[in-house]
């Protein structure tokens, strides 16, 4: 059994999503979701500790042999972003019950639950996967999956907002098969660790610099870089709440995962960084997206739409971090992963609550709500602080590690950046704050705090949020060997 | 010369693939959209299948000598399957991805009672 | 352990507070309770520390190679007497004004109220830069909710200026200084000498300092002060003492702290930068004094001077000498007791007789002899007068100045002191001996404040007094400080 654990974790969860959409009751196909979200995490966590114990998992599916057979390959990296993939899906889950009773009609329920199981098993695949095609395979099931998702939104601009990211994300998977054949064509490998190998030898031939081109490009797409993010605000904005909580805290972070394990482990820091000066695209483009889209922001009514804009930055001090190609700055990079997932999984529950008693998350419509629905907006404050970066949150401790690195390189510049991003998260979000203690509530309206259902799991999330800002030593270790092992290359 | 058109069957892909992303992105109609993307995946297809094609070979199916009663069947040689299973997985993501699009339409035709982009960004902006 | 204890009292008394909401009495005894087994502890501990030991606490490590700890060193003891101590005696005076002002949301007051104290004590037993910034950052976010008490549009923009100009300046300036300290020392342990000599060339430790020390926000240098202003919207006992005595001085105290165990007196004197901020900060002594000068408005007017004040100790640190971080650090404690006076009689004022405006006071001081009294010692306080301890601190500044051969800020000194006597006095002078304003109401029926605040005042203007007689415990731990005792 746990021999065949990293084939379970994906198995298990793959089967139980046709399931779930067999089952035809809403209530029974939440619970075959839960139980596959909840074996996924226990799953996950096994592997992480087995990982730190032993190293590097390497499993053959099917007893075949990795060049021609599919290689489940398990580091440190790898766990780690599968356990936060399957956390975030089993806290999302008890979410999405409360949530999703009032969004979804019954009968469309388990179809619901069955794509979310899809999503999240697309999504630990690419994590775990160590052949660049099964990578495809497993994003195109994430991503299909997350269009259904996105379109089962209430407003009908759900359906346009899925049809655009579907548009996009099927041109960065197409993006991303090409970049793979060309890989496969100069050296007749698909796994990640041969073409490691065999890469550097015909590293001169210009078709791999295309193929890490294409590469680079797809990837970035998928997990919206500025400026190829032009999909997701709005998916974010309209997709039914527990959606957009798990995705803006899962899919983005394993995209961004991918580039890493491309970037360090299939192409190695000396063509990425020395050969091809990658740092010269990402750290423009990361500082651009922690500028603008910060100030995009701020101009925000919609407080969905707003957090959604302050992903795209978040994930340009995702990017920043890798663009430094140091240990300290991936660190700050796989650390900000975790982290952010924490904190805009929260943010987004809370609001998740709003949109659940108010009907809306427009900023003219949650004036007092601090006072009708006082745990949420706790919640919403206390994750803030994290996004802000205020010390003993776990945004804080990305930041430390982010302005180390940037400060590190002698990078004094970026470093105020950074710190100019956090003081900009503190306008948008006080924006929210303001109007929710200092505004007048609508006395036509009897609000009331939102159900327990939604409340324990987003709570969750801020407690997880603080806590790991407080300890964050563990995740500061993991973090620190992942990055160590993606810069060293392979074994 | 001969090596141009050698590769006739990359230019058929260079150009299938840039008529579908030109489709892709010129277009306002959210059906030939999805129609430019779909010639942009077969082109990337057709790039898959010719990169396991192998001058003079012949299909990869497995010939066992003697059976044919001819000698020189031991030399035989086979065009790489890897690809062209590759796109089997391709094609099937291909259609999923074209039906999920096709029935988003749908359900966007319904809800607009249109497929024009503009005609959405009119109304959505309208409200 | 005691420290943890020490620091988590006035939370346990926060949560008293709010589990006895319904009864408004047994809250405010609840109040009272924790402040005076606060002190008690804090007292405690001055004992200890006294005798030459250096109570530590490392609580945890929160990311490798940074833990959260406390100890406790003399000069954090100044700056946690101060607070402990005027905690109960403000709460005292809370509970009758508050009550006689009809103020709303009385529980979330006290609530936030007590936490605060937790993040001041937090402040000044940190063991580290790390624990220092994670309390003054707290320090910061728990008065929030007293500044903008009253939620009308004024507070709501009042709190904006707070929060933007105190996060922008710690985010921006001083989180960054911190890293950089990390990066090149690999420590952020307060040493005796500091941790910064040798580590970095002359420029880039001189820019450090001028990041530490504008970094600070509460220490509210120039052009980093509007926070303290707009912070005047709050009641006046948040005004008393948060923003007389905790924030602010949390806000000196860190630049002192920073002076003495991060740099080091002898690195300090080899920066180019260090004179350059002792005039930034003379500037500020002036131009804050020449504002709170210009001032009608009582409150607005005492901030001005807090701002001035607080650059005399900014400009003690900076003097780089032992005489200017012992003036430095007794002025913590002498500016306390005289500013809280100020605003406690201000307040009184504001609930007796409904006056905000200096020029409407005259006449006054004959129907509240006991309150402009206070004033009026309070003023002598702060202006360094005897008999009145803040003439102390003051003498131990100017001999700093001509220490360090800077006649010209031994000037600025004077020339602020005599612009103290004008603004300051003018109050109690004009109150006394000028007739009432012919359309004032001050004839019908004003009387004294309420009782409690009444106490409250009487006990500050006391001390204000009695620490010109015995200023020798403030004087004894700052000189254990520099004397290299300290860690």
């Amino acid at each position: 059994m746990s021999e065949n654990l990293p084939a379970l974790l994906i198995v298990v969860p793959l089967i139980l999503a046709p399931v779930a959409a067999l089952v035809g009751r809403r209530d029974l196909s939440w619970a075959v979701a839960a139980a596959a979200c909840w074996w996924a995490f226990g799953a996950a966590l096994a592997l992480l500790r087995r990982v730190q114990a032993e190293g590097v998992i390497r499993y053959e599916l099917g007893g075949w042999a990795p060049p021609i057979g599919i290689e489940y390959r398990v580091d440190l990296a790898s766990a780690f972003v599968a356990l936060i993939v399957a956390t975030i899906g089993a806290v999302t889950v008890v979410y999405a019950r409360t949530s999703i009773a009032q969004e979804i009609t019954e009968d469309r329920a388990p179809l619901f639950y069955a794509a979310y199981i899809l999503c999240l098993t697309g999504l630990m695949g690419i994590a775990i996967t160590g052949d660049v095609f099964n990578v495809f395979v497993f994003l195109e099931i994430s991503s299909l999956s997350a269009y259904a998702l996105i379109a089962l939104g209430h407003d009908r601009r759900a359906l346009t907002a899925a049809y655009q990211y579907l548009i996009m994300g099927s041109v960065g998977a197409t993006f991303i098969v090409i970049g793979i054949g060309l890989m496969y064509v100069m050296t007749g490998t698909l796994n990640m660790v041969d073409l490691a190998e065999r890469l550097p030898a015909v590293a001169d031939n210009r078709t791999i610099p295309v193929a890490f081109a294409f590469l680079t490009v797809g990837v970035t797409l998928k997990l919206a870089l500025f400026p190829l993010h032009l999909w997701l605000p709005n998916a974010y904005t309209y997709a039914p709440s527990a959606v957009t909580a798990f995705m803006a805290s899962t899919a983005t972070k394993v995209s961004v995962y991918l580039l890493l394990r491309f970037f360090f482990t299939v192409f190695g820091f000396d063509f990425a960084w020395v050969g091809m000066e990658l740092h010269r695209v990402l750290m423009p483009l990361s500082v651009v997206a922690i500028l603008a889209m910060s100030l995009v922001a701020i101009y925000q009514t919609n407080v969905k739409r707003l957090l959604a804009f302050s992903s795209v930055a978040q994930i340009g001090y995702m990017m920043l971090g890798i663009s430094f190609g140091s240990v300290l700055g991936v660190t700050a990079g796989i650390l900000h992963l975790f982290n952010h997932a924490l904190m805009k999984g929260a943010l987004f529950m809370a609001m998740g609550c709003v949109m659940y008693r108010v009907g809306s998350v427009s900023t003219d419509r949650m004036a007092g709500l601090g006072k009708a629905m006082p745990w949420t907006m706790a919640a919403f404050v206390l994750a803030g602080l994290s996004l802000i970066g205020v010390p003993l949150t776990v945004g804080f401790v990305s930041k430390w590690y982010l302005v180390q690195a940037a400060l590190e390189q002698g990078q004094w510049a970026v470093a105020g950046v950074v710190m100019v991003g956090s003081l900009m998260a503190l306008v948008y979000i006080w924006k929210v704050v303001e109007v929710a203690y200092f505004g007048e509530p609508d006395p036509d309206h009897e609000l009331r705090e939102a159900p327990l259902g939604l409340l324990v799991p987003t709570w969750i999330l801020v407690i997880a949020s603080f806590w790991f800002g407080i300890d964050a030593t563990t995740t500061a270790e993991v973090a620190t060997a992942a990055a160590e092992t993606l810069l060293r290359g392979l074994p | 010369m001969s090596g141009m058109l050698g590769m006739v069957n990359y230019w058929a892909v260079i150009v299938l693939m840039m008529v579908g992303f030109y489709t892709l992105i010129a277009r306002g109609n959210l059906v030939k959209k999805l129609i430019g993307l779909n010639i942009f995946q077969t082109a990337v297809i057709m790039m898959y299948v010719s990169f396991g094609k192998i001058t003079g070979a012949t299909a990869p199916i497995l010939i066992q000598s003697g059976d044919h009663g001819g000698g020189g069947a031991e030399h035989v040689v086979y065009s790489n399957p890897i690809p062209h299973v590759l796109m089997l997985t391709a094609i099937v993501v291909g259609v999923a991805t074209l039906s999920v699009g096709l029935s988003l339409v749908v359900r966007i035709n319904e809800a607009y009672g249109t497929v024009d982009e503009d005609e959405i960004n009119r109304k959505d902006n309208g409200l | 352990m005691v420290i943890l204890f020490t620091v988590l009292l006035p939370v346990l008394g926060a949560f008293a507070v709010l589990a006895l909401r319904s009864n408004p009495n047994a809250r405010e005894v609840a109040t009272l309770v924790a402040g005076g087994v606060t002190f008690w502890h804090v007292l405690g501990l001055l004992r200890m520390v006294r005798e030459g030991a250096r109570p530590a606490l490392s609580l945890l490590e929160v990311v490798p190679g940074v833990e959260l700890a406390f100890q406790v060193e003399p000069l954090g003891m100044v700056f946690a007497l101060v607070a402990s101590f005027l905690w109960p005696v403000t709460s005292l005076y809370a509970i009758g004004y508050m009550r006689g002002h009809h103020e709303e949301n009385q529980t979330r007051f006290f609530f936030f109220f007590a936490i605060a104290i937790a993040g001041a004590l937090g402040v000044a037993f940190s063991g580290n830069l790390f624990t220092l910034f994670v309390f003054y950052e707290f320090l910061t976010f728990c008065t929030f909710p007293l500044v903008t008490h009253h939620q009308t549009e004024e507070a709501k923009k009042s709190g904006r200026i707070y929060l933007g100009i105190l996060l922008t300046t710690s985010v921006g300036l001083q989180l960054v200084a911190i890293i950089w300290t990390w990066v090149l020392a690999g420590t952020l342990d307060f040493r005796d000498g500091g941790i910064l000599a040798g580590t970095a060339s002359t420029a880039v430790l001189a820019a450090i300092l001028v990041l530490y020390v504008y970094g600070v926000g509460k220490a509210a240098l120039m052009p980093f002060h509007r926070w303290l202003p707009a912070a005047m919207v709050a009641p006046t006992p948040v005004s008393a003492l948060l923003h007389a005595v905790a924030v602010v001085k949390a806000g000196v105290f860190t630049v002192l702290k920073i002076a003495v165990y991060v740099f080091g007196i002898d690195l300090l004197q080899t920066l180019p930068t260090t004179d350059w901020l002792a005039w930034a900060a003379a500037a500020t002594i002036i131009l804050g004094s020449l504002v709170a000068f210009r001032k009608d408005n009582l409150k607005a007017r005492l901030a001005y001077s807090t701002i001035s004040q607080l650059s005399y100790i900014v400009l003690g640190a900076m003097l780089a000498n032992e005489l200017g971080i012992i003036g430095g650090g007794m002025h913590i404690a002498m500016h306390a007791f005289g500013k809280i006076t100020l605003f406690f009689a201000a307040g009184a004022i504001m609930v007796a007789a409904h006056e905000k405006e200096i020029s409407r006071m005259h006449g006054l001081g004959r129907t509240m002899p006991i309150t402009f009294g206070a004033f009026f010692v309070g003023s002598l306080g702060i202006i360094g007068l005897p008999p009145a301890g803040g003439s102390w601190s003051k003498w131990f500044l100017g001999m700093g100045t001509l220490e360090a051969g800077q006649v010209g800020l031994l000037a600025v000194l004077m020339l602020s002191s005599l612009l103290g006597l004008y603004y300051l006095l003018e109050v109690p002078v004009k109150a006394f001996f000028f007739p009432p304003p012919p359309d004032s109401h001050h004839a019908d029926g004003i009387k004294e404040a309420p009782l409690p605040s009444l106490v409250a005042i009487g006990v500050t203007a006391t001390a204000t007094v009695v620490l010109f007689f015995w200023p020798d415990l403030w004087h004894e731990l700052m000189t254990m400080v520099v004397a290299g005792g300290g860690q």
